[in-house]
């Protein structure tokens, strides 16, 4: 069976890359190459990960001197050709800083950087990067950020809304989507969203921090397994990824 | 030359918790008056045109394309000549 490519751009200041290729090539199985951002090609990829950290320092903004890092051009092109991108984190915070994604990821509302396991629902399984999921499906994933409150003019929001492009919510371990699990003030608990064309996906929690079974968490397994059936088809699942945990 | 003082400040519409914090501060000093903080940036840059028009220009492009974020920022700037 043939394998995913995955491409991951390291930024000076990424530091979840070899995270993230770990996954996607040891624990995943598939192939995951490092892409230092100084590059002008991708090469052969099928999915490209923007890995979270503070690429750049997270100076001026987060993710807005990152976006203009020389790779970022190709990523561009990449994307708007139907590649798969998937930001992870501050990953998330340069593709909307990119113009891919729509909004902006503010200061947490608390104003801490926050470390944790947070509960997110899978609002919308209909994307590849979800695929291996059941709509309200609840995935325990950690969250790591000091900017992640997702902010959008209301008309974009509700576009977003519309367009069923929100893909996870912040909820309780239930499920539900209330104030007191909203970690940052996001607006409407947004944890990720999808652009319109359903093939760049970012998110503030970290999926390659909860898919090794050494640590006891894969819920986020759920995301790389989505991905690599979208390509290899279902048969390419290994196992059931989603155990019944609770 | 010019040189140019460039404000960023987050959009009236957007909370700002920093600056609510530091009004808090402000208030817990005893300076209960103060109201609206509000945090921003301030970023200075040298710029060698030959016109003032130019150097405006040019500072507001950069302030679109990388030094603001419309989405949540605006800007401002004044220009300066400089030796």
């Amino acid at each position: 069976m043939g394998k995913v490519k995955f491409g991951i751009v390291v930024f000076p200041g990424s530091n979840c890359d070899h995270d993230s290729q770990y996954v996607a090539g040891h624990v995943m199985e598939q192939e995951a190459r490092l892409i230092w951002h100084k590059e002008s090609s991708l090469g052969d990829v099928d999915v490209v990960i923007l890995p979270g950290g503070f690429a750049h320092g997270d100076y001026l903004r987060c993710g807005a001197i990152a976006r203009f890092s020389p790779i970022m051009k190709d990523v561009v092109r990449f994307a708007n050709n139907g590649g798969a991108v998937l930001g992870i984190c501050n990953g998330f915070q340069v593709l909307t800083e990119a113009g891919l994604l729509p909004g902006v990821l503010l200061r947490n509302s608390s104003l801490r950087f926050i470390c944790r396991y947070v509960n997110v629902r899978v609002e919308n399984n209909a994307t590849m990067f979800t695929a291996a999921c059941r709509k309200g499906d609840v995935l325990e994933i950690p969250v790591a950020h000091g900017d992640g409150n997702f902010f959008a003019e209301e008309e974009t929001v509700q576009k977003l809304v519309d367009n069923n492009q929100i893909v996870f919510k912040y909820c309780t371990k239930e499920g539900d989507v209330s104030d007191e699990a909203n970690p940052n003030g996001s607006r409407l608990n947004i944890a990720g969203i999808i652009n319109e064309a359903g093939n760049v996906l970012g998110l503030m929690p970290h999926p390659e921090r909860a898919a090794d079974p050494v640590l006891r968490h894969t819920d986020g397994q759920a995301i790389f397994q989505s991905i690599i059936q979208s390509f290899l088809g279902v048969d390419a699942t290994r196992e059931p990824i989603l155990l019944e945990r609770r | 030359m010019y040189r140019a003082k460039i404000t960023v400040t987050l959009r009236k519409s957007i909370l700002d918790p920093q600056g609510k914090a530091v009004e808090q501060s402000i208030h817990s000093l005893g300076y209960g008056t103060v109201e609206n903080v509000r945090i921003g940036k301030f970023i200075e840059l040298t710029v060698d045109t030959k016109s003032r028009e130019e150097a405006e220009r040019l500072t507001n492009d950069v302030c679109r394309k990388l030094l603001a974020n419309p989405v949540m920022e605006d800007f401002s700037f004044v220009v300066e000549e400089e030796d």
